[in-house]
This record gives C-alpha cells, sequence and structure tokens, in this order.
C-alpha cells in the first residue's frame, strides 16, 4: 500500500494511518506485527478492523495512542495523521495531551483496565481534573453525569464503589463512562464486548451508536466478531498477517467479498451453515509474525494462490468503479468463484 | 447433525432428573453457614444416543456446573443421572455409585475443557497427555501404547510427530485437538464438551466444529454441548436446553428453537445474537439489567425482574414447566400448554 492512497476520495479524515509498520524485536528476530496498513476514519463513522488473533488489528490502535511498548516494539515507517498532526512524530507531553482528551480507548478486560484500588469515581474524576482543570466538586459531579449517561442506575452510589463491586457489564460501561468523560472525538474500542453475554454484549453496542450519534464522535472498533462489526461499523478493513488485504463499506463487505481470506472467514460462520453440511474452512493454521511466507501472506492457505503469490506482494486495488472498495489479491477475477460456490 | 431421535428416547444413554448442586456459602470468624448459591437448581434433561444436547446461557446460567456435576467432577447436591451404555441392558444410577465403582464409567464420559492453554499440563508431551488415561485405565500394554496414541493424533489432524512436543509449542486449535485426543482415547459413549471452541478463532473453530462432527458419526457419540455462542450451538445440536439462573427455561428441537422461541428469555437471547450481515441491524428484543445473584434469586419466574411481559403472578410463583410441542417445552407463565 501507498502512501496517501485513499487521499483523494471523500472529504477530511480525521485519523489516516498511512503505510504504518509496527515491528517487535522477539527471540526469533523481528516480528512484522503490523506491515504497512493504511486506513481512514471519517469523522462521526464507524471503522471496523477484523481479524482472528495476532493479525495485528490491535497492535495499530496502540500505535495510535502511542502506547506500543518500546523496546521491544518500534516504528519502522509510515505516519499516523490525527487531523493532519503526525502522531508518530509528536512527543509523549502531547500524546498525553491528546489520550483521554481528543482520543480515548475502551479495552476487552475491564477488570484489568480498570485500577482496584481506586473508585470508579475517582478513576473518571482524575480524567477530567487533568484534561479539563475542573476542581474535586466539579469533577465528582461531571463523574456521576457520566455514570448515569452510559446507564447505570443510582450513579450516586455506584460513583463510591470499586470496580470489584460492579457486574462485568457494569464495569465496561464505567470504562465507557471514563474514556467519554473529556468528549473525544475518536473512540478506540478493542474487543469491547468480547468478555460480556450476548445480552449485556448488545446494551453495550447500543451504548456506543447512542453516544456516538449524540456526540458526532468516530469510532475505531477492533474485533474478531463478524457479527459485531455487521451491526456497527459502516467501513471495515480486515486484516490478516500484518496488512490489510481488503477494505470497503460494510454492505460491501459482507455482500461482495472479493479477497480469498474474506471470503474463508464467512465461509467459517456456523451462522450461515445450514445443519448438517460441512462448514468450509480455511486450511491451516495464521503463520508466525517471525515467519511470514514470502509474497502474499495468506497464499499458503490459500485455495487460489499460484507462483506469481509467492514472489510479488499485492497491493490493494480498487474492485469498484469508485475506488471505494480494495482488496489485496493477484486473483480477484478467479476469487469471484469462490464467492458464488457459497 | 445425522438423524438421531429429535424427541427424548424411552431409553436415552444418560437421563438427569432433577439435578441440583449448591455451593455452600459461609461468612464471619465462625465460618457460619448463611446461604447456598444454587448453581444448578432442578435441572431435567435426557441425552439420546448419538445426540448433541447443547446448554445455552449467559454467564452464571449454571451450565458448566450441570454439565461438571454429572461426571461427578463435582458432588451432586441432589437428582440422579441414570446411565444406560446399551438400550437393552440396564441402567446405572452414576450419583449412587462411590469412587470406586465409578472408575470403570469414567472411562465412557469424558469432557473437553474450554481452555486449551490450561486444561493441558505444560510439562508434559502431547504424547503423555494422551496416553496417560490409556496408561492409568490399563487398557493396552506399553508397546501398544505409542501406536495408539500416535493414531489418535494423526485422527485429531495432528502430525504424529506432535507426540515429542510439549502444549506451548502448539497454536490454540491444535491444543483443542489434544483435549480431543485425550477425551476420545478410552473411547467414550458421551463426551461433555464444556465451551469446547469458543476460545478459538472463527477459521480455525470451523476446523475443530468439523471434526468434532466427523467423531460423533464415525464413533455413535453423544455430546453435552455447553456454550454460549448461539450460532455455533444451532449448528451443532439436536436440541438445545437454555438455561436461566440454575434452571432450564426452554428446551426444543434446534430448529424449534430458532424458528419458534416462546420463552421471552430465550426471544431476548436470540435477538441479542449480531447477525453477520449488515442489512439486519437493530431488530433487538430489548433486555435490561443483569442476571440477578443465584444465592438470592428472585421469587416466582427467575427472568421476571428483567421480563418485558412479566406480569403478577411471574413474580409469586415459579412456572411449571409446560409441553408446547411435540418436542418443545417452555418453563413460562404466559405460555398455553398444548395438548
Amino acid at each position: 500500500m501507498g502512501d496517501g492512497q485513499h487521499k483523494e476520495t471523500q472529504g477530511e479524515a480525521l485519523l489516516e494511518v498511512l503505510g504504518l509498520k509496527t515491528y517487535f524485536h522477539g527471540d526469533e528476530g523481528i516480528a512484522q506485527a503490523v506491515d504497512g496498513v493504511t486506513y481512514r476514519v471519517l469523522p462521526g463513522e464507524t471503522l471496523g478492523i477484523v481479524g482472528e488473533s495476532g493479525c495485528g488489528k490491535s497492535v495499530t490502535a496502540l500505535s495510535v495512542l502511542g502506547l506500543v511498548p518500546m523496546p521491544p516494539g518500534f516504528h519502522a515507517g509510515g505516519r499516523i495523521l490525527f487531523r493532519g498532526e503526525d502522531l508518530l512524530q509528536a512527543g509523549e507531553a502531547r500524546m498525553r495531551e491528546i489520550r483521554g482528551n481528543d482520543i480515548s480507548m475502551i479495552f476487552q478486560e475491564p477488570m484489568t483496565a480498570l485500577n482496584p484500588v481506586f473508585t470508579v469515581g475517582n478513576q473518571i474524576m482524575e480524567t477530567v481534573m487533568l484534561h479539563q482543570g475542573l476542581d474535586k466538586e466539579a469533577a465528582r459531579q461531571h463523574a456521576i453525569a457520566m455514570l448515569e449517561k452510559v446507564g447505570i442506575p443510582s450513579p450516586e452510589q455506584r460513583v463510591d464503589e470499586y470496580p470489584h463491586q460492579l457486574s462485568g457489564g457494569m464495569r465496561q460501561r464505567v470504562m465507557i463512562a471514563m474514556a467519554m468523560a473529556c468528549s473525544p472525538s475518536l473512540l478506540i474500542a478493542d474487543e469491547p464486548t468480547t468478555a460480556l453475554d450476548v445480552t449485556i454484549q448488545a446494551q453495550v453496542l447500543d451504548l456506543i451508536g447512542e453516544l456516538q450519534e449524540r456526540e458526532g464522535m468516530s469510532v475505531l472498533l477492533i474485533t474478531h466478531d463478524l457479527g459485531v462489526v455487521a451491526q456497527t461499523a459502516d467501513h471495515v478493513a480486515v486484516m490478516y498477517a500484518g496488512k490489510v488485504v481488503e477494505y470497503g463499506t460494510v454492505e460491501a463487505i459482507f455482500k461482495e467479498p472479493r479477497h480469498p481470506y474474506t471470503i474463508g472467514l464467512f465461509h467459517s460462520l456456523p451462522d450461515l451453515a445450514a445443519p448438517g453440511e460441512r462448514l468450509a474452512t480455511i486450511e491451516g493454521i495464521v503463520p508466525s509474525a517471525f515467519h511470514f511466507p514470502s509474497g502474499c501472506r495468506f497464499r499458503t492457505r490459500c485455495p487460489l494462490a499460484g507462483e506469481r503469490c509467492a514472489q510479488e506482494v499485492p497491493e490493494l486495488e480498487a474492485v469498484t468503479e469508485d475506488g471505494e472498495h480494495t482488496a489485496a489479491c493477484h486473483f480477484l477475477e478467479e476469487a469471484r468463484a469462490l464467492q458464488v460456490e457459497s | 447433525m445425522s438423524t438421531p431421535p429429535v424427541a427424548a428416547e424411552a431409553t436415552p444413554l444418560i437421563r438427569v432428573t432433577d439435578l441440583r448442586k449448591y455451593f455452600p456459602v459461609h461468612k464471619g470468624v465462625f465460618s457460619r453457614h448463611v446461604g447456598d448459591v444454587k448453581a444448578v437448581d432442578g435441572v431435567s434433561f435426557d441425552v439420546g444416543r448419538c445426540e448433541t444436547l447443547s446448554l445455552v446461557g449467559e454467564s452464571g446460567c449454571g451450565k458448566t456446573t450441570a454439565g461438571r456435576t454429572l461426571l461427578r467432577l463435582l458432588e451432586p447436591t441432589g437428582g440422579r443421572a441414570t446411565y444406560r451404555p446399551d438400550p437393552d441392558s440396564g441402567a446405572t444410577e452414576l450419583f449412587e455409585l462411590s469412587r470406586r465403582e465409578l472408575r470403570p464409567y469414567r472411562r465412557q464420559l469424558q469432557i473437553i475443557f474450554q481452555d486449551p492453554y490450561s486444561s493441558l499440563n505444560p510439562r508434559k508431551t502431547a504424547g503423555n497427555i494422551v496416553g496417560e488415561a490409556l496408561r492409568v485405565h490399563g487398557v493396552v500394554n506399553k508397546e501398544e501404547l505409542e501406536d495408539r496414541v500416535a493414531q489418535l493424533l494423526v485422527r485429531v489432524g495432528l502430525r504424529a510427530d506432535a507426540f515429542n512436543r510439549f502444549p506451548h509449542e502448539f497454536s490454540g486449535g491444535q491444543r483443542q485437538r489434544i483435549g480431543i485426543a485425550r477425551a476420545l482415547a478410552l473411547e467414550p459413549r458421551f463426551i461433555v464438551c464444556d465451551e469446547a471452541v469458543s476460545a478459538l478463532d472463527v477459521s480455525i473453530q470451523a476446523q475443530v466444529i468439523n471434526l468434532l462432527r466427523d467423531l460423533q458419526l464415525e464413533r455413535r457419540l453423544s455430546y453435552l454441548f455447553i456454550a454460549h455462542d448461539l450460532s455455533v450451538v444451532k449448528y451443532l445440536s439436536d436440541r438445545i436446553a437454555v438455561m436461566y439462573l440454575g434452571r432450564i427455561v426452554e428446551l426444543a428441537t434446534s430448529a424449534e428453537l430458532f424458528e419458534n422461541p416462546r420463552h421471552p428469555y430465550t426471544q431476548a437471547l436470540l435477538s441479542a445474537v449480531p447477525h453477520p450481515d449488515p442489512s439486519r441491524r437493530g431488530q433487538r428484543v430489548p433486555l435490561t439489567g443483569d442476571v440477578p445473584s443465584p444465592m438470592n434469586p428472585p421469587k416466582g419466574c427467575h427472568f421476571a425482574p428483567r421480563c418485558p411481559v412479566a406480569e403478577k403472578r411471574c413474580h409469586e410463583e415459579y412456572p411449571e414447566v409446560r409441553r408446547v410441542g411435540e418436542t418443545h417445552e417452555v418453563a413460562c407463565h404466559l405460555v398455553e400448554p398444548v395438548g
């Protein structure tokens, strides 16, 4: 993917990640966890990044917030433009201003992301006192208002409770309240509902959607769950082995997936299979980040792989006329046949 | 899957009647017994031959405890589990056996756990893990052991050279295959699959689901499949029991349950599943609040406090199970029984 590939399309992006490379030093050499990833998030929209464990989807998010531990991590290239400012060039002091204020993040496991020795009120208050200079009493009132906003019953009491006193769904709400406390313009949600039961998941997704609508915030949603993406995202980027292999509107990706990996993922879903019918699978397992195959990284599992795939890295190319739907595969035409088989 | 009996058979492989498992709660300096967490509180179901029955529900509904108590990995508080390996032979009451008497039955009743990371001993090779039960039960002699284990490893889709490798050398999906090989080693009749595919990525999950299905047909296995992922359950199950706070609220064939859910909880649960289809957004039965504590379950129907259609009597008495179809049972006051 070349820099600025999407530049000419549509209006101003809030966040533009351009050719980002985040690598890690490890026992077996260098892991190319994120290797030339480009995507953009428009104001007010939800971009879903989907992929399986180890595809690099969480690392791209951590890179945006400057939270990749360095060492062992390092940036080997690319830019992360937030309102035009390159976050990779910003110093730690500037990042601290941005984190929690302009960009905030919610994590999968609220129990590990919340501090167990502080009340939930204190944790929300800390953010607003730091970023917005509120005094203690005003911050407390703000915290109560935030808890109410995320649908926590009797917020005046809950504000003085500790994380362990809350249920999983409540904790996730508290984390959302914390993340939303300074009305950020971008919320990064890394598997926000994976640890939750489906009925609670539905509540939390609805809540994020409501807040997004009310505040006009953008959401970068990172998940492995194609159902969650279908229900919430506007655009989708599918990642495999450190690269974006397909990008498009949620309708395009779900109705007409073009990359063999995306197609394979859909075929693996038991939702779409008739009972009794064997599930189509993607053979093999995800390669290790230390030993990605040459050329196309999916070729070792791809039913279409040919010689060219071993030699040449496929770039994202447009598959529709408006150029909004892109896929990185040497055999895009042949891949259509995989799609029809289903 | 296959075409096993959809309704309960007259002589099912396993019949669970009024299964109860309470965990006592102690408090204070003298560890006074202050109450019980009624994790499983009067659950009954059958598992037919070569059938998959699923227990579904959200965290804390008691599905895992039910599976483990049935195998007596936890000692039951009450109820019966009748095991009939052969339709024409006598039945055994699993809960009446002593630990020693239970041992031969352990071979026939196995379990696969959710987390292949913590359920495999990191200091043992895959071969030792799979072969351990064969050795303990003295099923095969030393020479045969290695062959048998290698066959099993190959059968579950691993290479025979996996024998000498340690769990950390495998991926999550491969580890789950080791867990399956271990469960298969003693040629069981019945396997409890406790969230067996929940921790896996979707492409790997599909591989393991196919494997479980092939093994079922090949070895005429019965599964009690415990899961929270309804799309997996829909695909794999012959019948499904929905649990809420220690009790079964609805039990039906898979197709019937998904087409015609009758209990308000089942309806909410099914509608909460995010469909991988962007054109089907936002068609949900909203459900507010959390699951109440199983230590103080609400009087009356346990679901009443969150139920969108609860009436006065729902808060007062627990609804009896009623039959609403040939293969469909529901515990709800607002559902009219038929027949």
